[in-house]
């Protein structure tokens, strides 16, 4: 019984895991996969507030949106998910998209977290350039299509639809 | 009611334009979210943005979505059981950056409860067919266990 205790005391505070994604479609796949971090402690970066309160959720980062046709707001995205990094040191950092969740990924391998991204279930022809980009980037990448899975970068392992 | 929607970020013009034509015959009351597009709707009630938790709501209560093929039209219809008719932009239109959306609608366009019309003219015809599919009873996502308990593995071995 103390045993079983402890474990639920000290799975209770791993972590803390970062879950980044863009506002949108690429949250609500990331909002379908939360009971996949029950146990840790979780911080979620996002490009927009109001969609963090409609899901209650209640640790919410807000950082800048961006995309790549906006260089600028890029580069001031990337600095923005390098502070949260600092601020949070999370152990791993997970990203369902889009260009704002792949700078969290950036950031987060700079300084030394673990990093999964997951590619949009949109992207079933191929990859994403974020998706491309997280081959090279991240620990692990992965597709939501199994026929766009490739020597494990990136690898199939399931899909919220 | 029928639910139409064309995201939360840029107006879609051909869409809304296409179903407030067909509005006049639907026997369906129709509500439209039309982001910052520029027609103005004659024959259906419309807001150019919706809250989330409102979203929600109404997709709860509608019998069809009817949306651009973005994957947050299809979440949410999935979400709430519902059919969806999907029309894609195209970037040759002017409607988006690439045509992104026309692979979308051909990795989804099989699946049962989604309608693709690759036209505007065939929007009638895919919603008439929509508003006809009946839902089959809730079956556990396979796919989605698989996928959680592989990030709840790689969590534990790293978090």
């Amino acid at each position: 019984m103390f045993i079983a205790e402890m474990e639920a005391v000290l799975s209770a505070t791993k972590g803390p895991i970062l879950a980044a994604s863009s506002g949108g479609g690429h949250w609500e796949e990331l909002m379908l996969l939360r009971s996949a971090f029950e146990g840790f402690q979780v911080h979620y970066a996002t490009t927009d507030l109001k969609i963090a309160e409609h899901h209650a959720v209640e640790c919410v980062h807000i950082i800048p949106d961006c995309n790549q046709d906006t260089p600028l707001k890029s580069i001031i995205c990337f600095f923005s998910a390098l502070r949260l990094i600092v601020k949070t040191r999370p152990k791993v950092v997970i990203s369902t998209g889009a260009a704002p969740g792949f700078f969290c990924i950036l950031a987060g391998r700079l300084l030394g977290s673990r990093t999964l991204w997951i590619d949009s279930v949109a992207n079933g022809e191929e990859l994403s350039m974020c998706g491309r980009l997280s081959t090279a980037v991240a620990h692990e990448c992965w597709t939501q299509w199994a026929h766009l899975s490739c020597e494990n970068r990136p690898a199939y392992k399931g899909s919220v639809l | 009611m029928i639910l139409v929607t064309v995201g939360t970020q840029l107006g879609f013009d051909r869409l809304i334009r296409a179903m407030d034509d067909l509005a006049v015959d639907l026997s369906l009351p129709v509500l439209a979210q039309i982001g910052d597009g520029e027609y103005v709707p004659r024959n259906m009630t419309f807001q150019p943005l919706i809250q989330p938790a409102e979203f929600d709501e109404l997709a709860r209560v509608s019998q069809l979505v009817v949306g651009h093929a973005g994957t947050g039209t299809i979440l949410t219809a999935a979400k709430f059981k519902k059919p969806a008719v999907l029309l894609p932009r195209r970037a040759s239109l002017g409607e988006h950056r690439n045509d992104h959306q026309l692979a979308t609608a051909h990795a989804f366009g099989s699946r049962a409860g989604i309608f693709i019309a690759m036209d505007e003219k065939d929007l009638g015809k895919m919603v008439t067919q929509a508003l006809e599919f009946e839902a089959p009873l809730e079956e556990e996502s396979v796919s989605r266990h698989e996928l959680q308990k592989s990030i709840t593995d790689y969590l534990h071995r790293w978090g």
